[in-house]
C-alpha cells in the first residue's frame, strides 16, 4: 500500500504545483490573493481533518493555534530578521508544542465536553492580545511586512508570490500528512477513534496517539496563522474569532470529514461560497446592509443543504460520481471503509 | 466587604442569563444529544422580533410575550424542518447544520435589521439599588432577571417532575426505544423540548439585551459562557446548568470587578481556567452521573 500510494500522492501534488502556477499567472491580483486563502485554509482543515476525522477528537479551537502561528510569525519577523520559512517552520514548532500541552488537557474528555472546552480555548486566547497591549499590540495588531525575493525581479506582483508560497506549503503539508494517515500512526489513529478499548488491546498507546493528533494538527494551523499573518500584513486579535474555529471545523465536515481531498473542497467552499455570492449581491444593486449580509445568509443555507443532501460532504458525493462510471477514488479513512465497527460511546466524536 | 456583595450580586444576575442558555442546552441534549449551536443565534433573533413588536405597539410586555412565542416556534420549527433529517447521519452533520442556522439567522438580521447596534429597552429601572446609602451593585432590573430565570426553571421542572407529560419526556431522554415502546410518541416529545429551549433562549435574550446592544452577533459570547457553564454543571443535569450558570456569572464578575480592565480583557481566560479545572476533576461536569462504559 505505502509504496504504491506515496507516488500517487506526489503526483498528484505535482500537478496541482503546476496547475497553481498557470492559474497564478492567468489570473488577476485578487484571484491570487483568493489562492493564497484557499491555501492556508486548506493548511488548517486538513490539519484539523486529521484530528476530529481520524483520531476522533472534535476541536473548535483550532482558531487559537492559528492565532499562535501569527503571533509567533509576527514577533520572530519583527524582532529577528530570519528569512520568512524559517520562520513559519519554527512557527508551526512552537504552536505544536502548544498543541501538545492543549492535547494532554483535552485527553479525558470527550466529545461535547471537548467541543466546549476548545471552543473556550478558541475564544480565550486571542483576548489575551488586548490584556498584553505592549507586546502584542492590542486591537491595532502586529505590522508584517514580507516582500518578493530579490531574483523574482521587480515587477513581479507580490500576490502572485505570496499564492505561490502559500500553495507550496499547504500542498507539503498535504503530502506529509497523506503519508502520515497512511502510516503505523495513522492506522493507531483511525484504531482509538473506532473503538478505544479494542486499540488498547491490540497494544495501542492511546493517551499517546490523541495527543499526537493534536500536536500534529496544532503544527497544521500554526503554519496556516503563519501564512495568513505574512498575506495580510496584519496580526490583529480580531482575525482570530470564534467565527474563524467554527469555520474550520465547517469545511472539515462540508468536504468530507477525515479525508484530505474533502479539506480542499470544503476550503474552496468557506472561501468563495461568500464572494460569489456578494458578487451576485452588489451587481443587482441591492442596499449596502443587504448585500453585505446575503453572503452570509446564503452561506449557512448552503451548509444546511451540502449536510442534509450529502451526509459523508462533498468528498463523499465526488466518490459517488466517480463510482458512477465504474471508477473507484483511492482507499481513504472513512469510518466506514475502515472497519464496519461502531465507534462504541455514543458521543463519540460530537 | 461591600464591594464584594455588589460583585456577587451582580455576578449572579449574570449568572442566572448564562443559567437560562445552559437549561435550554440541556434539554436539548437530554432529548437529541446534539449541542444546538443556533441557540444564540434563535435568541438574538427572537430579540429583534420583540424590539419591533416593542417599537409598533409601545408596549414592553407585549414584545416580552411574543418573543418567548417566537422563540416556542423557531426551536420547534428549527428540530423539524433540519434537525430531524439530519438524526441518523454521522454525527457531526446535524451539529454543522445548527451552526449552518446561526449563520443563515446572523445573515437574515444583516437583511432585515442592517448591522448597527440597538438599544433594547429593560422592564424596570436599571439604577442600582440601594440599603440606606450603600449602593448593593444591582438595580431592580437585575433582581427581575433573576427572578424570571428562577421562576422558568422551577416551572420546567416542576413540569418534568409532577407531569405526565414531563414523565414522558424524561422516560424518552432516559431511553428512547423502551419510550417508544410503551407508547410514548418520543419524536414529538423532542420537538417539544425544542421548543421550551427555544423559550429559554428568547427569555435569555430579552433578559440580557438591555445590558449589551442588540446586533446580528450579540448573542455569541452570551452563548460561548452558557456553553461553558452547561459543560461544568454537567449536559445531563439541569441543576447542573443552574449551578455552573451562576458559578461562572459570580467568578466572571469577580475576575471583572478585582482585576481591573485586564480582569475584563482576560473574562474569557478565567472562564476557561474553571473549566479546566473542573473537568480536570470530573471530565463529565460536576452533576455527571458515574462513567459508564461498555467494554
Amino acid at each position: 500500500m505505502t509504496t504504491r500510494s506515496t507516488p500517487r500522492v506526489l503526483g498528484a501534488a505535482l500537478v496541482a504545483a503546476v496547475l497553481i502556477a498557470i492559474l497564478s499567472i492567468k489570473l488577476n491580483s485578487f484571484r491570487d490573493y483568493q489562492i493564497a486563502e484557499i491555501a492556508i485554509e486548506v493548511t488548517a482543515v486538513a490539519g484539523l481533518t486529521i484530528l476530529t476525522g481520524l483520531s476522533g477528537q472534535i476541536s473548535l479551537g483550532n482558531g487559537a493555534f492559528m492565532a499562535i502561528g501569527a503571533y509567533v510569525t509576527a514577533l520572530l519577523l519583527l524582532h529577528l530578521n530570519w528569512p520568512f520559512y524559517l520562520v513559519l517552520v519554527l512557527a508551526a514548532a512552537i504552536t505544536a508544542a502548544a498543541g501538545a500541552v492543549v492535547g494532554v488537557a483535552a485527553a479525558r474528555l470527550r466529545g461535547p465536553y471537548l467541543a466546549g472546552a476548545t471552543l473556550l480555548l478558541g475564544v480565550a486566547l486571542p483576548s489575551v492580545a488586548y490584556a498584553y497591549t505592549g507586546f502584542f499590540g492590542g486591537d491595532q495588531g502586529l505590522d508584517v511586512t514580507f516582500t518578493t525575493p530579490a531574483f523574482l525581479g521587480a515587477n513581479f506582483p507580490l500576490t502572485r508570490w505570496e499564492a505561490w508560497v502559500c500553495s507550496a506549503f499547504a500542498l507539503v503539508t498535504l503530502v506529509l500528512l497523506a503519508n502520515l494517515g497512511r502510516s503505523r500512526v495513522g492506522r493507531s489513529w483511525r484504531a482509538v477513534r473506532d473503538d478505544e478499548v479494542a486499540a488498547a488491546l491490540a497494544g495501542v498507546n492511546v493517551a499517546a496517539a490523541r495527543v499526537l493528533a493534536f500536536v500534529v494538527s496544532a503544527a497544521c494551523a500554526g503554519l496556516a496563522g503563519g501564512l495568513l499573518a505574512i498575506v495580510t500584513g496584519l496580526v490583529a486579535p480580531g482575525a482570530f474569532t470564534i467565527t474563524l474555529s467554527i469555520a474550520l471545523l465547517t469545511a472539515a465536515v462540508i468536504g468530507g470529514l477525515g479525508t484530505l481531498p474533502g479539506a480542499v473542497w470544503g476550503s474552496l467552499v468557506i472561501v468563495l461560497v461568500p464572494t460569489y455570492a456578494t458578487d451576485v449581491a452588489t451587481s443587482h444593486g441591492l442596499s449596502s446592509s443587504v448585500a453585505s449580509n446575503i453572503p452570509l445568509a446564503a452561506y449557512g443555507a448552503v451548509l444546511i443543504l451540502v449536510m442534509l443532501l450529502f451526509p459523508q460532504g462533498i468528498q463523499g458525493a465526488v466518490r459517488w460520481l466517480l463510482g458512477l462510471f465504474g471508477i473507484s477514488s483511492a482507499r481513504d479513512w472513512r469510518p466506514s471503509d475502515v472497519s464496519p465497527v461502531q465507534p462504541r460511546e455514543k458521543e463519540g466524536t460530537q | 466587604m461591600v464591594e464584594f456583595l455588589q460583585f456577587t450580586l451582580s455576578g449572579l444576575s449574570f449568572g442566572m442569563i448564562y443559567a437560562a442558555i445552559a437549561l435550554s442546552l440541556v434539554l436539548i441534549w437530554r432529548g437529541t444529544r446534539l449541542l444546538n449551536f443556533a441557540q444564540g443565534g434563535m435568541a438574538m433573533f427572537t430579540t429583534y422580533i420583540a424590539l419591533e413588536v416593542i417599537r409598533h405597539t409601545g408596549s414592553y410586555w407585549a414584545g416580552f410575550v411574543v418573543a418567548l412565542a417566537a422563540g416556542v416556534v423557531l426551536g420547534a420549527a428549527a428540530e423539524l424542518a433540519v434537525v430531524r433529517p439530519a438524526l441518523g447521519k454521522p454525527e457531526l452533520n446535524a451539529v454543522i447544520i445548527t451552526i449552518g442556522l446561526l449563520i443563515l439567522l446572523e445573515g437574515l438580521a444583516g437583511i432585515f435589521y442592517g448591522g448597527q447596534y440597538r438599544s433594547f429597552p429593560a422592564a424596570f429601572s436599571v439604577i442600582g439599588l440601594r440599603v440606606g446609602s450603600t449602593p448593593l451593585g444591582v438595580s431592580r432590573f437585575d433582581v427581575f432577571v433573576a427572578l424570571a430565570v428562577l421562576a422558568a426553571t422551577l416551572l420546567l421542572a416542576a413540569g418534568f417532575r409532577y407531569t405526565s407529560a414531563g414523565l414522558r419526556m424524561r422516560a424518552a431522554a432516559f431511553n428512547a426505544t423502551v419510550a417508544r415502546l410503551s407508547g410514548i410518541r418520543v419524536a414529538r416529545v423532542i420537538t417539544v423540548g425544542w421548543a421550551l429551549a427555544g423559550l429559554l433562549g428568547a427569555l435569555a435574550g430579552v433578559l440580557v439585551t438591555p445590558s449589551t446592544f442588540l446586533y446580528p452577533n450579540s448573542m455569541d459570547s452570551i452563548f460561548v459562557f452558557g456553553f461553558t457553564a452547561a459543560v461544568i454543571g454537567g449536559l445531563d443535569s439541569a441543576l447542573g446548568a443552574v449551578v455552573g450558570g451562576l458559578l461562572l456569572g459570580v467568578v466572571l464578575s469577580y475576575a471583572g470587578g478585582y482585576l481591573g480592565s485586564q480582569g475584563s480583557d482576560l473574562t474569557a481566560l478565567v472562564a476557561l481556567g474553571i473549566l479546566v479545572v473542573v473537568l480536570m476533576l470530573r471530565p463529565d461536569g460536576i452533576f455527571s452521573g458515574a462513567r459508564v462504559r461498555r467494554v
